[in-house]
């Protein structure tokens, strides 16, 4: 029972690590509350579930479709609003309320093409055998989102520790003006840190849709509220802080579903996140008014 | 006459769905214009709802004394978690709020014996009218149009613009900022409880994130230059749905793209835009 639990919590938070690495890298880099990454959360599952549906392409495909429709996305996002409203020195708020206008597009946009209905992934495509490891038993589902998820996240901190363009983006989180002196390209930065962040969404969107197997347009809602806890817990724009609030938040949610009972959850979780607020309003694991990446 | 009375059968909702979404952006006006970002406004909105409802449904109080408990109530819970919360700047405060929020929806939802749960509250009698809601709104916008001329209204754009200068001129900076935040969430009581009144039925996941979002959005797309920023902004979240109501299925993609464009060509809200323009227009006419 108790190991069970502890896969099921490891899988659970991985995926929540991964959509909020992207959420707090866009607030750390970009300086945007981006709202609207919930909905490319929901944009990769269904571009992952039409490949699947459509095209008949294996799943580990689909994955790559996704992460290249939801990496155009952010490329696009960073294009046409954040960068205009960076050229026009927009006050902060103005990112804050366009992601909101950008979660109603891409909502409704999915909605009307493809029908507000629960869609689903075919059974036949999804690995049912199970790994037994002492008393836990693991569908090789689960074996493979836990291995994308810690895949996916050991790549972006080695890129941020170790290659150029992580160190420029280090520098850029600390202070743009400076990383712009030094000659990095602050622009094109900008734009690759979104599609970075769209792609981390996006295939966590995946992920969830094959993990519980249910893809509908409003899907990224109750992942943003959890995304922003996660980060909150974590520290805004703290990499290892989201890293770590998400398995905190994945082990939190499954124990209290299987100790407590379901109904109260959200409150507690939530009373946690004030609490930690007003008590530590840096974050569990973050120090006190720094910016990183 | 029956022109009116036609436009009234089928708009009245609308009419008075506006004049809450007013009194609520002003609400937010409030703190925006001190530089603070929170979005528990509709969380106070619901306490207010649920308050003045179950006063009418559950006892024989006067409407209008059920529309001040409703005002009362969240002015007092803002009293109480102002202090602490309010300490919390930017984003953070925001995320403070946001937790607030959901903690409130939640509370409500489980407390059935009085809130009906997930069900919500029903057949709550329809008292307001459109009278009410203007006088509300006159009396909220009389209080605020003076409250931003007045010395209160330039310690407000002081903390606005830089909170650690103010702080060092000996004005009591969080008294300041507990006083915007308590009396916003009066005004929000106060729509809830209007709100209500019309729309026979409340649940909680009215008074969720997305309400919230969506005050944010009145009042920043409007502008926190002016109270009546975000009168603008108000009416035209509100009728903007309704205007492109033609377009059927892609209505709110439309309303997103708008709400997009916008916010690029004028970031400091409508409010700003149009004073500028009426600057400009004025140096012309100098010339």
């Amino acid at each position: 029972m108790l190991a069970q639990q502890i896969v099921n919590a490891i899988s659970l938070g991985g995926v929540y690590a991964l959509f909020a690495l992207g959420f707090t890298l866009v607030f750390g880099v970009l300086n945007v509350v981006n709202l609207a990454h919930g909905a490319i959360f929901m944009l990769g599952a269904y571009a992952a579930l039409q490949t699947v549906l459509q095209l008949r392409l294996p799943l580990l495909a689909s994955v790559f479709v996704a992460m290249l429709i939801t990496g155009a996305a952010g490329w696009l996002v960073d294009y046409l609003i954040f960068a205009p409203l960076r050229a026009r020195k927009a006050p902060h708020l103005a990112p804050l309320i366009a992601t909101i206008g950008l979660a109603i597009v891409l909502t409704s946009l999915v909605e009307g093409y493809f029908g507000p209905a629960n869609l689903r992934f075919p059974l036949e495509v999804l690995p049912v055998e199970t790994l037994s490891i002492g008393a836990a038993r693991i569908t090789w589902l689960e074996v493979r989102i836990i291995f994308l998820a810690f895949l996916l996240m050991g790549v972006l901190l080695w890129g941020l520790k170790k290659t150029r363009v992580g160190c420029a983006l280090r520098a850029l989180a600390e202070s743009p003006k400076a990383a712009a002196l030094l000659g990095v390209d602050v622009e094109g930065l900008f734009r690759v840190t979104s599609m970075i962040a769209a792609v981390l969404g996006g295939v966590a969107g995946v992920l969830i849709a094959l993990y519980t197997n249910a893809v509908f347009p409003h899907m990224g809602q109750s992942m943003l509220h959890k995304g922003i806890a996660v980060v909150i817990l974590g520290g805004m724009g703290d990499i290892r802080g989201a890293l770590l609030g998400g398995f905190f938040l994945g082990f939190a949610e499954v124990f209290s579903v299987a100790y407590i009972g379901s109904t109260m959850r959200d409150a507690v979780a939530f009373g946690l996140l004030f609490a930690i607020l007003l008590l530590r309003p840096q974050g569990l694991f973050g120090k006190a008014a720094q910016r990183r990446a | 006459m029956e022109l009116l009375e036609s436009f009234w059968a089928t708009y009245s909702t609308l009419v008075l769905s506006v004049g809450t979404n007013v009194l609520l952006a002003l609400s937010i006006y409030l703190t925006l214009a001190c530089g603070l970002l929170t979005v528990g406004n509709a969380a106070f909105m619901g306490i207010g709802a649920y308050t003045a409802a179950l006063f009418t449904l559950k006892t024989s109080t006067p409407f209008v004394f059920a529309l001040l408990l409703g005002a009362l109530l969240p002015a007092l819970v803002a009293l109480a978690i102002g202090r602490p919360t309010l300490r919390l700047s930017g984003v953070y405060l925001a995320m403070a709020t946001l937790a607030f929020g959901e903690i409130v929806r939640i509370l409500i939802l489980n407390a059935e014996n009085l809130t009906g749960g997930a069900l919500g509250l029903n057949a709550i009698p329809q008292l307001t009218d459109a009278f009410e809601v203007a006088l509300a709104i006159a009396i909220t916008l009389y209080i605020l149009l003076r409250l931003a001329a007045s010395r209160i209204g330039l310690i407000m754009a002081a903390i606005c613009q830089d909170e650690t200068a103010t702080d060092l001129m000996g004005l009591n900076v969080p008294a300041y900022k507990l006083f915007v935040f308590v009396l916003g969430a009066a005004i929000a009581g106060l729509a809830g409880g209007l709100n209500a009144h019309f729309t026979f039925f409340i649940s909680p996941n009215e008074y969720g994130f997305e309400r919230g979002v969506e005050i944010l959005a009145m009042g920043v797309l409007g502008g926190a230059g002016s109270p009546w920023g975000a009168v603008i902004g108000a009416v035209l979240i509100t009728l903007l749905p309704e205007i492109l109501r033609g377009l059927g299925h892609y209505r709110p993609l439309i309303n997103g793209v708008i709400l997009i464009v916008i916010i690029i060509y004028s970031p400091r809200g409508i409010w700003d835009l149009l004073r500028s323009l009426r600057w400009s227009a004025r140096a012309r006419a100098a010339n």
